[in-house]
């Protein structure tokens, strides 16, 4: 049976990781494919080489779950087919088409695993494209696998556990944060204590980057609007408005996000259905408790199937490969599965909460001007979607970006895209989830005109 | 001037690369992106307003780091790793 | 809740052609409604290449493409947008000598007819487009063509259609339509029953069922012409490139993005909507690379394909139905529908109005194909013509 079989699995984070070392240990050889050079994903994302940091140092209370991570990587590698540095960047027929550096080659799967990730949710603002400003992520990434601080007088800005997680891993590594402003109100937080029950090590973990912080002398606002990042070549400082009164700070870098948002091209290639996710406020691919999508044979585990963290990813995958283990006729432990099932239950459940805690700014719509950049690749003003509904009646967004380009650029929508759904919700009149979604296309990231294709592996 | 401020691997060794012409050095283990940026305060003009752009996302999903090399060939930043003699341009005049 | 309207004339299809003929019609004061199952210009009209090209056209669709070539640079008044209309020229490239002298051949045929072809040798070509690459012979130069963005112009006919006070009804697609002694019966979306004294039937790929419907079956079938587009670059190309033979065709936006296709893409389980294959992507992709030594480092950043009906000759039906008084079809432009279709807008309102056109059409009729399988047509077996694979 295990011949018979040849699962693929997309990223080699958390839950591309448990994934494999699931189907590993059913004896089955898996093709994991990622486009980073090693694995980790981007939450335990490895330095292109190592240096005089510890995990500890890199990865704080988190540095455990790293490296038992890493070290299931380690082990099961010779037991998978590893194609790092590689794009999946088209998917049709149980195929999919695979770029490495200027080579381009046709794997065929029995079954699929995506575990794709997630980006940043950004909100485009004034000033948001000045060099300078980073996603959370982004920030994230120099510090951790680049040893870098995005400035040397940084602002964090925006919603979501991450923005104080990144603030405080800032401050330890010794950089000048000169500000965390939160977009929620202090109030939203009180939430949190409805899942001290449910995930207290979390919740706790939270209050004291947030408690360090404002002790080291960190300024934190609440109910934070943004009103512009100022500068004309780089960033200069920044602008906000908080109870009715207009604020600034002189700062160099500001790295900002509101939460994530799922990266979902490949599902959507392979015709998983989808559905409205309304706590994430995004469409993402419909799936039950254990992974499977609406197509078969086609799993998806961690943040590319709904925003839920690196340890409900974890699980996730492992529950995939069960499911795909399962699915195939292979024996399977079902005791396994009922506590992987209640813990993803548990921690959705807590995800509920800390939506309340850190929620999405709906205001950002309606204060927005016209001349705001939206879409950064095309260059389109939030004005023109505007103008599109208003003089071309257009209440779709494939629409929108068929008259507008807003999403057609480089970066096929993941800036933009969800940004332009509430410019275009709030213009026609309609909830975000009536606008629709835009659908993938291949390639679903750049890939070079003189790619050499090779022929198809097995 | 240097958009980002190394905090730590201070000790790795230095590789030598070429910016615009100019000989620099980075640390080994940093991607283009980062021996770039803690050099020069930009990567790119914008495709169509020709604004500075010193990339976003950090994670290859925003393509707002593509830098040119001298044979014309192009790099994401981000996710491409320094090599010695790199010889790379950023993209200083505006498209015509 | 249930309605009924009533027209003068109901078109089946929101493409270019359908949207074309609604505000021609309008324009001449008859009521309309144009149906779509989906967006207005969401298919081939909507997302073909975009070129303007009259070279390359068989000799009898040249009277419409010349008609449709003085429509081109006024769309602005017409239709308030000027779609991105370039008269670039369209240079048609020949790798062969028998290219060549089959350039030459069509260039002698057309002679008559206003293409004004300029025949370039080898030499010549090198100089005056040094950024076309390899062993190309030489080529042919339409200076009179020019490329479009069809995103553009098919979504801005059918608003100025609605504009201009046509009807026009999105998602609503046309589940039934019969003749009966008051004029049409049509059943559309949900809801909506229209009459109408006239049927316009431009579906496009879809347009096979409602011609049988009134018993004429055609020989079409669905064609999904793809094209990749390369990220913004310093314009280096100034003529929209075809190739005879086929193969490659290319242009460059004034943004800068060049649209390459030459390969067919596929169906998607919803057979409304298709997409490149991997491998025919990966073709074009290393064909413009290989001709054009400014894309040989650029990036492709998104593909694009619709669904096109083609007929077996290759030539679209256009007229009135043998079957059915006040039906007109249109439809099967089989891949080189864009430049034309404000033609044949045109062409259809005059059938309306006038029950006949000032453009010769007969070469389109729809019984072309009944005549040929009753051999009818023994004696004139359609000449062979070689075309570019689509445009």
């Amino acid at each position: 049976m295990s011949d018979a079989i040849r699962p693929l699995i997309v990223g080699a984070g958390p839950a591309g990781i448990r994934a494999a070392q699931t189907l590993v240990n059913a004896g089955i050889r898996p093709v994991v494919i990622d486009e980073a050079p090693s694995s980790g994903g981007q939450i335990y994302r490895q330095r292109l080489v190592p240096d005089e940091r510890s995990a500890k140092d890199l990865y704080g209370s988190e540095a455990a779950k790293a490296i038992a991570l890493h070290g299931t990587f380690a082990r099961i590698c010779d037991r998978i087919d590893y194609l790092p540095e590689t794009l999946v960047w088209n998917l049709r027929d149980k195929a999919v088409d695979v770029v490495t550096g200027q080579r381009t080659r046709r794997i065929a799967f029995s079954h699929l695993i995506l575990a794709t990730g997630a980006t940043d949710r950004v909100l485009p603002f004034p000033g948001w494209t000045l060099p300078g400003v980073f996603t959370l992520g982004g920030s994230q990434i120099a510090l951790k696998s680049q040893g870098c601080a995005i400035g040397e007088k940084v602002v964090f800005l925006g919603s979501g556990p991450l923005l104080y997680l990144v603030a405080w891993q800032y401050m330890k590594a010794g950089a000048d944060v000169a500000a965390v402003l939160d977009t929620a109100p202090f109030s939203a937080k009180f939430h949190l204590l409805r899942g001290l029950f449910a995930q207290p090590s979390v919740v706790l973990r939270g209050f004291r980057f947030a408690a360090e912080l404002m002790a080291r002398g960190v300024a934190v606002h609440f109910g934070v609007q943004p009103v512009r990042i100022d500068g004309t070549t780089r960033v200069e400082g920044i602008s906000w408005r908080e109870r009715g009164k207009e604020h600034r700070l002189a700062c160099d870098a500001v790295g900002y996000g509101f939460s994530l948002r799922s990266e979902t091209q490949l599902a959507d290639l392979a015709g998983c259905r989808n559905i409205f996710d309304a706590r994430d406020r995004a469409w993402r691919p419909e799936r039950d408790s254990a992974g499977r999508t609406s197509v078969s044979g086609v799993y998806i585990a961690g943040d590319g199937a709904g925003i839920a963290g690196a340890d409900a990813a974890e699980l996730a995958g492992e529950r995939a490969g069960l499911a795909l283990l399962d699915d195939a006729g292979l024996p399977v432990d079902h005791a396994r599965i009922g506590v992987l099932e209640r813990k993803l239950a548990s921690i959705q459940k807590f995800r509920n909460v800390l939506e309340s805690a850190f929620p999405f700014p709906e205001s950002w719509v309606t204060s927005i001007a016209d001349d705001v950049t939206l879409c950064r690749c095309e260059e389109i003003a939030v004005g023109d979607a505007r103008a599109a509904v208003r003089d071309q009646g257009v209440s779709e967004l494939n629409r929108l970006k068929a008259l507008t380009r807003v999403g057609m650029g480089r970066c096929q929508g993941r800036m933009c895209a969800s940004a332009a759904v509430e410019v275009l919700a709030s213009a026609c009149g309609r909830s975000p989830d009536a606008v629709g979604r835009l659908r993938a296309q291949p390639p679903i990231k750049p890939i070079p005109l003189a790619v050499a294709a090779e022929g198809e592996a097995a | 001037m240097a958009l980002l401020k190394r905090l730590s691997r201070h000790e790795l060794p230095l590789v030598p690369f070429t910016l615009n012409g100019e000989a620099c050095s980075g640390r080994a283990g940093d991607t283009v992106l980062t021996a770039i940026l803690t050099q020069a305060d930009r990567l790119r003009l914008s495709d169509f307003s020709g604004n500075p752009r010193a990339g976003f996302c950090q994670m290859g999903a925003c393509q707002d780091c593509w830098v040119l090399t001298s044979s014309g060939a192009r790099i994401r930043a981000c996710s491409t790793a320094l090599e010695t003699g790199m010889d790379l341009q950023t993209i200083t005049e505006p498209r015509s | 809740m249930s309605r009924t309207l009533h027209k003068d004339v109901a078109i089946i299809g929101g493409g270019l052609v359908g949207s074309s003929a609604a505000l021609a019609l309008r324009r001449m004061g008859f009521s309309v409604v144009l149906l779509d199952k989906g967006f207005c210009g969401a298919q081939a009209s909507g997302v073909n290449y975009g070129g303007v090209r009259r070279q390359g056209r068989p000799p009898e669709q040249i009277a419409l493409s010349q008609r449709a070539h003085a429509i081109w640079p006024r769309l602005m008044d017409l239709i308030g947008v000027d779609g991105e209309f370039v008269r670039s020229g369209h240079l048609k490239l020949a790798r062969t000598e028998a290219e060549m002298a089959s350039l030459e051949a069509y260039a002698a045929r057309v002679a008559d007819l206003g293409l004004d072809l300029e025949l370039i040798g080898g030499i010549q070509l090198r100089e005056h487009f040094p950024w076309i690459a390899g062993d190309v012979t030489g080529a042919s130069l339409c200076a009179g063509d020019g490329h479009a963005n069809p995103r553009l112009v098919s979504a801005a006919f059918a608003h100025a259609a609605r504009h201009a006070g046509v009807d026009v009804l999105e998602h609503t697609p046309v589940s039934h339509v019969e003749k009966a002694l008051d004029g049409f019966h049509l059943s559309a979306g949900s809801s909506t029953e229209i009459k109408a004294r006239f049927v316009i039937n431009s579906a496009g790929a879809w347009a096979g069922p409602f011609a049988e419907a009134f018993g004429e079956p055609v020989p079409l079938h669905a064609i999904y012409p793809s094209m990749i587009v390369t990220e913004p670059l310093n314009v280096f190309m100034n003529v929209n490139i075809g190739a005879e033979g086929g193969g490659i065709y290319a242009r460059q936006v004034e943004r800068g993005n060049c649209i390459v296709g030459g390969m067919r893409g596929e169906p998607l389980a919803e057979p409304d909507f298709s997409r490149p294959t991997g491998s025919g992507a990966v073709t074009i992709m290393n064909r413009a690379a290989a001709l054009f030594p400014a894309l040989r480092h650029a990036y492709a950043i998104r593909f694009w394909s619709g669904t096109e009906g083609e007929m077996a000759d290759r030539n679209p039906v256009i007229g009135f139905s043998r079957t059915t008084p006040n039906l007109i079809h249109a439809f099967g432009f089989s891949g080189a529908g864009f430049q034309i279709a404000p033609g044949v807008g045109e062409v259809l309102a005059e059938l309306v109005r006038d029950g006949e056109s000032r453009t010769p059409i007969q070469a389109f009729a729809i019984d072309r194909f009944a005549r040929t399988t009753q051999g009818s047509r023994a004696d004139s077996e359609p000449e062979p013509q070689k075309r570019e694979t689509a445009q």
